[in-house]
């Protein structure tokens, strides 16, 4: 398994009221549950499901994902800074995947 | 006086020329592949936070210093932090082993430093962590230009990806100048096609939906003309590679570049 499951780029700083730029990048194959193997066998579907952030305990972002989205899926995020505090960022996934992410935001 | 006044245009017309001419044999000198990137894929290839190939950099950065427990010994532990170390030094590769004279790409090399130092198996050629480690070396040289040494023992080896380069293969019956050489920058079914350059490998390709080697690059290549596909790591590939970086010297490293 991969060291480095997610990557999660975002300001530490923002003031109060400005728009932020959050960039989410995952390692993850999403496995369609399409495909088979060398030998035939169909390789069972292992994909990411869901990806939710919390702002200081409050979901401020939510998306489901299926077998159409492409392996190490990346996604950019704007978000309005109210307040400083922790954000944490949880893909959920098939085969019982928990990836958690958390950063912290200063708002001045 | 007629005559004179032809004559002044005509040399006025050879000095225009000349800078032309240079300005066009720049143009026509080798494409890298990152060129012919939609203006999305050239952003994310520039943007560290969004170019989907530093997930692997930053699993070669941690590999670097992992202490492995059969000598006791990290990357680190001999070469230091990697950012000095090893810069500069993708540009080199594939070089000549002065120990066992043999031609080594970066996999190769890293793979005998883990035998000879670290007291640990090698990595599989393609596996997930000399994908990361490769690729970690490879961005320490990010914008240097390539510069590989083909004298001495690394001649036959350069003489052999040459000639591997023009020899027609395949049922196909192509050679690799006929696609890279005679038709680059028109397209091959989706995708244009590239001078060949080798300075974005390990690249992040979309159509494999992860990293992969130049090896992997080249045996797709391979197939695609019904040739024979060698080995991952083979003399054929480490020779093509070679020549592949002496013809694109001076070609800026992109690793991890995004490739189609």
């Amino acid at each position: 398994m991969a060291l480095v499951p997610a990557r999660v780029s975002m300001p530490s700083e923002a003031k109060k009221g400005d728009a932020i730029e959050i960039k989410a990048l995952v390692r993850h194959p999403m496995e369609t549950g399409y495909r088979v193997d060398s030998v035939g066998q169909p390789i069972p579907r292992n994909i990411l499901t869901r990806l939710t952030v919390t702002y200081n305990g409050v979901r401020v972002f939510r998306m489901e994902m299926h077998q159409g989205i492409a392996a190490n899926p990346y996604l950019l995020i704007v978000l309005r800074a109210n307040k400083s505090g922790e954000l944490v960022f949880t893909w959920t996934g098939d085969q019982g995947t928990v990836i958690t992410e958390r950063k912290t935001l200063t708002v001045t | 006086m007629f005559m004179g006044k032809r004559w002044r245009w005509l040399v006025a017309g050879t000095l225009c020329l000349l800078p032309s001419a240079i300005v066009n044999a720049a143009e026509t000198g080798l494409k890298s592949a990152s060129t012919f990137l939609s203006e999305d894929l050239k952003k994310r290839e520039a943007d560290e936070t969004a170019n989907p190939g530093m997930l692997w950099v930053i699993e070669g950065e941690e590999l670097w210093n992992k202490i492995e427990d059969g000598a006791g010994k990290s990357c680190a532990s001999c070469h230091g932090d990697a950012k000095a170390s090893m810069k500069g030094v993708a540009t080199r590769y594939p070089a000549i082993d002065p120990a066992s004279g043999r031609l080594l790409n970066l996999e190769l090399r890293i793979n005998a430093c883990r035998e000879r130092h670290q007291g640990k198996v090698v990595f599989p050629y393609e596996s997930e962590e000399l994908l990361a480690l490769t690729a970690y070396i490879a961005r320490q040289s990010l914008g240097m230009p390539l510069k590989v040494n083909t004298d001495g023992a690394a001649a036959p080896y350069y003489e052999n990806g040459r000639e591997l380069f023009y020899l027609r293969q395949g049922q196909i019956n192509l050679s690799c100048a006929q696609c890279h050489e005679d038709n680059v920058g028109r397209h091959l079914r989706g995708d244009i096609i590239s001078s060949a350059i080798p300075a974005g490998y390990p690249a992040y390709r979309i159509e494999w939906q992860t990293l992969g080697s130049l090896h992997r690059r080249l045996r797709a290549c391979s197939l695609g003309v019904r040739a024979i596909q060698f080995p991952y790591g083979s003399e054929e590939y480490l020779s093509l590679e070679l020549y592949l970086a002496k013809r694109a010297e001076g070609s800026h490293i992109e690793a991890p570049a995004i490739r189609k």
